[in-house]
């Protein structure tokens, strides 16, 4: 099969906006992590987030695009806008339905419906926002970014919580195979309001720490909890021969592997499919576990959840068999935007030659025996995985290669 | 109630619906096609609805949408005024 290849990055992260500002502030360590500043959150049990601050809408988009467009469908489509301008597509030079989206989204427009519910509920059911009816809706960032770039090829989202980074990347990996030469795929994500805040607690799993340094502890013996964020990444994905017929130089790397497994229920008594994910994904790139220099991990950060994943990985790998890292200690996870971001910065990982640490986890579990990266390691990378696993039971596995 | 104008729906359009910049809706853009100047149909249902809370015209949707340019789209809102006045 073709090999499918990203040609174009476009990040939006609490850690940087572009790829060149996250990679720097990852590498460093410099952790985005701090108190909410979208809303007050004082009468919430829960207080940390990982936001994007510096973001102007204004100043990246039309303004015919602002009334109706959610936060995350902003960030969206200024991703989708770099990401495509770095892999520098002639739009003109391809078929009508040569161009496709497939995003992933976990909540849809919360920040813009938490909106209009407001308006609904105190000045009447004539003031919600025409825009409402798709502005909230999962597929929007999808549509709108289509729309924008008139891209009329297979568009579709995916909806699996924090495996949906990755399970968008391979259904457009996909598309591309089945013959549609440009895809733009990822996710980015996030509710900052208050609507979507309670949505998130209710789901447990949350950190009630108030210090930015020990709120979020995957694989620590200090575990208790993850903290959220909003961003994500998007990238642009098409055939290698096709990337080398229209002339594009540099690639950040091969979307070499890819599977997706879910969990038994809750109280089964049957193990998690994690491992057998990995070991899938591994098997679609044709590698060997040894091949793998570096694994970009779930991270959990509620211990129960840790421990599946640390197993499936020291099954897998064996004792301290591979580097582990989780930059999301310095966003929170991203909700379905969590998986692009680690995907994004796998890429960045396998071009620059430099391990981004997991930061302030001090105390890693001694059973879990992963060689957990705490500064950052400076080595040739030539494939990485990541991992991601969505609320619910969704597992993802994806090898990207150099 | 004062006659509605044309200043008075590009306000709305802007607040509303958004502009691309700053000066798309200035000059005289009467006869100009909604689509033209950027407004689709939710747009258009978004400035009825904005025109039914600031002026107390209830334009029914297909009304609206039979508006083509501003020019009509203001001569069926003040129709509209003097009807129901």
């Amino acid at each position: 099969m073709s090999a499918v290849v990203v040609t174009g990055m476009g990040v939006v992260a609490p850690t940087g906006l572009g790829a060149r500002r996250h990679w720097e502030n990852t590498l460093a360590g410099r952790t985005a992590i701090g108190r909410i500043t979208a809303f007050d959150p004082a009468g919430y049990s829960s207080r940390l987030a990982g936001e994007i601050r510096d973001f102007v809408p204004g100043e990246h988009l039309p303004g015919r695009l602002l009334p109706q467009t959610d936060h995350m469908t902003r960030l969206s489509l200024v991703a989708a806008d770099w990401a495509l301008e770095e892999a520098a597509v002639d739009q003109a030079a391809l078929p009508e339905f040569g161009m496709g989206v497939v995003t992933a989204s976990s909540a849809g427009g919360f920040e813009f419906g938490h909106r209009e519910l407001e308006k609904l509920w105190s000045r009447g059911p004539e003031h919600v926002s025409a825009y409402q009816s798709f502005a909230w809706f999962y597929a929007v960032n999808t549509g709108q970014i289509a729309i924008r770039h008139g891209m009329r090829g297979p568009n579709g989202v995916l909806v699996t919580e924090q495996a949906g980074g990755l399970d968008a990347v391979a259904q457009a990996r996909r598309q591309v195979r089945g013959g549609t030469p440009v895809m733009v795929s990822g996710a980015v994500d996030g509710s900052p309001c208050p609507w979507g805040w309670v949505a998130q607690l209710s789901g447990g799993g949350i950190s009630r720490s108030e210090d930015p340094d020990r709120a979020f502890l995957p694989f620590d013996v200090q575990a208790a909890g993850y903290v959220p964020g909003d961003g994500g990444a998007l990238f642009v994905l098409e055939t290698e021969q096709g990337a080398r017929a229209r002339g594009v130089r540099s690639r950040y790397g091969e979307i070499a592997g890819y599977a997706a497994t879910f969990d038994p229920p809750p109280r089964s008594e049957r193990p998690s499919t994690l491992r057998r994910a990995i070991e899938l994904a591994l098997e679609d790139a044709g590698l060997e576990p040894s091949r793998i220099d570096v694994v970009f991990a779930d991270g959990a950060g509620v211990p129960e959840r840790d421990r599946v994943e640390a197993e499936a990985l020291l099954s897998v790998f064996g004792p301290y068999g591979v580097s582990v890292t989780v930059p999301k200690t310095m966003t929170g996870r991203l909700s379905a935007g969590g998986a692009a971001l680690d995907l994004a910065t796998a890429l960045l990982t396998l071009r620059h030659g430099e391990i981004p640490p997991t930061v302030n986890v001090t105390s890693p579990v001694p059973d879990y025996q992963l060689d957990l990266v705490t500064q950052p390691r400076r080595r040739p990378v030539s494939a990485a995985l990541v991992v991601a696993r969505g609320h619910g039971g969704f597992n993802a596995a994806m090898v990207v290669t150099r | 109630m004062n006659e509605f104008t044309v200043d008075d729906l590009t306000t709305i359009l802007r607040e509303c619906a958004g502009e691309d910049d700053e000066s798309a809706l200035d000059g005289d853009i009467l006869d100009v096609e909604f689509g033209s100047l950027g407004y689709d149909s939710i747009a258009m249902m978004e400035t009825a609805g904005r025109i039914k809370i600031d002026y107390g015209v209830v334009l029914a949707d297909d009304v609206v949408l039979s508006a083509g340019t501003p020019r009509e789209l203001v001569r069926l809102v003040n129709l509209t005024m003097v009807e129901s006045s």
